[in-house]
């Protein structure tokens, strides 16, 4: 059987899960969806142990094709959620390999983001767990899944990256 | 706040700002609408045995929604009449009884108070001193499984509160194989800072969405089309079709009813969303509903093309996509909404599933669509809570609104103002009505 070893070193995961969200913390929005492969999902559930987003609703639930939508939205200048875009900073820790085989493995983390826009600061905390696929250019995010400790409130909209 | 003074915040193509910002104002909408009107509280489907219940709001009440032994269901004070606190503090579930978790009272399913420890404390018995038990909601009542309730006992019947807008539920109902439908896949909420009202009226809005949602429209538009039958076929369609020339929208049908509802027909067919009429799995569902209903049938009932209808006060629900929406006021510059999807028993599973992708997109915390709207609610209450501008106008196609069939009123074009005009006019009633 393979071992993480095999697949990515845990500072190699470490520091491509850091990656990711120094591109989310810096707006660059293009080069983060970069990370993700063209069958990728990204996916926040409503509600925790959710195990389907195809017959029960979620916060967010993206494909490969909504995902790039979701990103080219902050380009347009009537993006009246997203201007100005929300500041953030992504702390991620607790990274560990939960399992994986000779082309993938599953990672676990946590997020803590602190999040500010329109004189309002919010901070959210998350499980998340990253399915990476290893390919030609280096780890690539196969499904992303972000489990909001308070995912079943009544939030406010939601438009910072995770 | 007496009804003269009332009655000089609504003109007939406008409103004074106050009527979204006021905190005095607020309280007595409570009272006088939220506390009158018959305001949707769910769906049958969630209360299926006896026990099962859900907790809901009706204005600034806590009720538990519980189905009793006798398989009715009751609509209960969510307060415990000993010394006040929530009886029941999960979201739903199933219980034979209701126990309150600081001195142990306990309730039957009907809410009659049936235990009390250390009665013998008492020096007369409990149940005779507190009323019985939970304080019940005086009205309760059901159409085509849809729970609704009334915190006055008088008023208009269900049937006449809803009056013409029946048809906007017969169409939800209809559209199911079986002839029924289900609660499922979640219950989606959001929140924003703002009134209320600014949500029910914009549901009904035809020209809100070139605006508010352009980047969004324009986003799908930069996206190459997804697949028939991809996951995001049915998001990208829907943001889509927020582009549509304004010819779509001014031939939209608008409709404005008594007691402030109104709804938005002709406008999707289901050949503009998917699955698209020649698509399979529309063939599949169509012979389904042909099963029950016959060639006739089927087609009358897929002829009906109903968007967004308002049951004002509380509701907003789409019959041809399976979503309902409960509208919770928080304050007068906070409201919440719950958003359900429905199941069509006896249709494709598929059907399902693009409830659940078409729910995603319109009512998911984090959509593409939906934060654009909560940002303007929220943009709207920001400006309405300054004193110079004082009145909000209303008057788009004012004065060009018809007398329609079944009492109605119709917008000269689909992108009158007339549903808020509407919601004013049964507002100034519940406002001015002495209680």
């Amino acid at each position: 059987m393979a071992t993480a070893a095999d697949v990515g070193s845990r500072s190699e995961i470490e520091a491509f899960l850091f990656l990711e969200a120094w591109l989310l913390d810096h707006g660059r929005l293009d080069e983060w969806l970069g990370l993700f492969t063209d069958d990728a999902t990204y996916w926040i559930p409503l509600e925790a142990g959710q195990t389907d987003p195809i017959t029960s609703v979620s916060i967010v639930y993206d494909d490969r094709t909504l995902l790039e939508v979701r990103v080219r939205q902050f380009l347009h200048p009537r993006a009246h959620a997203r201007i100005p875009a929300p500041r953030t900073v992504h702390q991620v820790g607790n990274v560990r390999v939960l399992d994986a085989d000779d082309h993938q493995l599953r990672v676990g983390s946590t997020l803590v983001l602190v999040e500010y826009r329109h004189e309002r600061q919010r901070i959210w905390g998350a499980q998340v767990e990253h399915r990476l696929r290893r390919t030609a250019d280096g780890l690539r995010i196969v499904a992303k899944r972000v489990d909001l400790v308070n995912s079943d409130a009544e939030l406010d909209g939601i438009v910072c990256l995770f | 706040m007496n009804a003269r003074s009332i009655k000089d915040l609504v003109r007939s193509d406008r409103v004074h700002r106050t009527v979204y910002t006021d905190p005095v104002l607020f309280e007595l909408e409570m009272d006088r609408i939220f506390g009158r009107a018959w305001l949707v509280l769910g769906h049958e489907s969630q209360v299926r045995s006896p026990g099962d219940f859900f907790t809901t709001r009706m204005g600034r009440e806590s009720v538990i929604v519980i189905r009793h032994t006798d398989e009715t269901v009751r609509v209960l004070v969510n307060r415990c009449v000993h010394r006040g606190a929530r009886v029941c503090e999960a979201a739903t579930g199933s219980a034979r009884e209701l126990v309150c978790s600081y001195h142990g009272w306990t309730y039957a399913t009907d809410g009659s108070l049936c235990g009390v420890p250390r009665a013998d404390g008492y020096d007369r018995p409990v149940a005779e001193t507190v009323g019985g038990g939970l304080a019940r909601v005086p009205r309760v009542d059901v159409y085509r499984g849809f729970l609704f309730a009334s915190l006055s006992a008088d008023g208009p019947s269900l049937l006449d509160f809803l009056g013409p807008l029946r048809a906007s539920f017969d169409d939800f109902v209809e559209r199911a194989p079986d002839g029924e439908v289900e609660v499922a896949g979640g219950v989606l909420k959001h929140a924003y800072q703002g009134n209320w009202k600014l949500v029910l009226e914009n549901h009904n809005d035809a020209v809100h969405p070139a605006f508010v949602h352009a980047s969004s429209i324009w986003a799908a538009r930069e996206q190459s089309a997804p697949g028939t039958g991809a996951y995001s076929e049915i998001g990208v369609r829907q943001m889509l079709q927020n582009g549509a020339p304004w010819e779509v929208w001014e031939n939209t049908g608008l409709w404005g009813a008594a007691y402030g509802h109104s709804w938005m027909g002709d406008y999707h067919d289901d050949s503009r969303l998917v699955p698209a009429l020649d698509h399979p799995v529309f063939v599949e569902y169509r012979a389904t509903l042909e099963r029950r209903l016959g060639r006739d049938g089927a087609a009358r009932v897929l002829a009906e093309l109903r968007w967004n209808s308002i049951v004002y006060p509380s509701s907003s629900f789409m019959s041809q996509f399976r979503q309902l929406r409960i509208v919770h006021p928080i304050a007068v510059d906070r409201t919440v909404v719950h958003a359900y999807s429905f199941r069509l028993k006896g249709a494709p599973e598929q059907m399902f599933r693009d409830t659940i992708a078409f729910a995603n997109v319109v009512n998911g915390t984090g959509s593409p669509v939906l934060t654009d709207d909560l940002e303007v609610y929220e943009r709207t209450q920001r400006g309405l809570g300054e004193p110079r501008a004082e009145w909000v106008y209303l008057g788009r196609r004012h004065g060009g609104d018809v007398p329609h069939r079944d009492g109605t009123l119709r917008g000269g074009t689909g992108t009158s103002e007339i549903h808020i005009r509407n919601q004013f006019a049964a507002w100034l009633e519940y406002m001015t009505a002495e209680p």
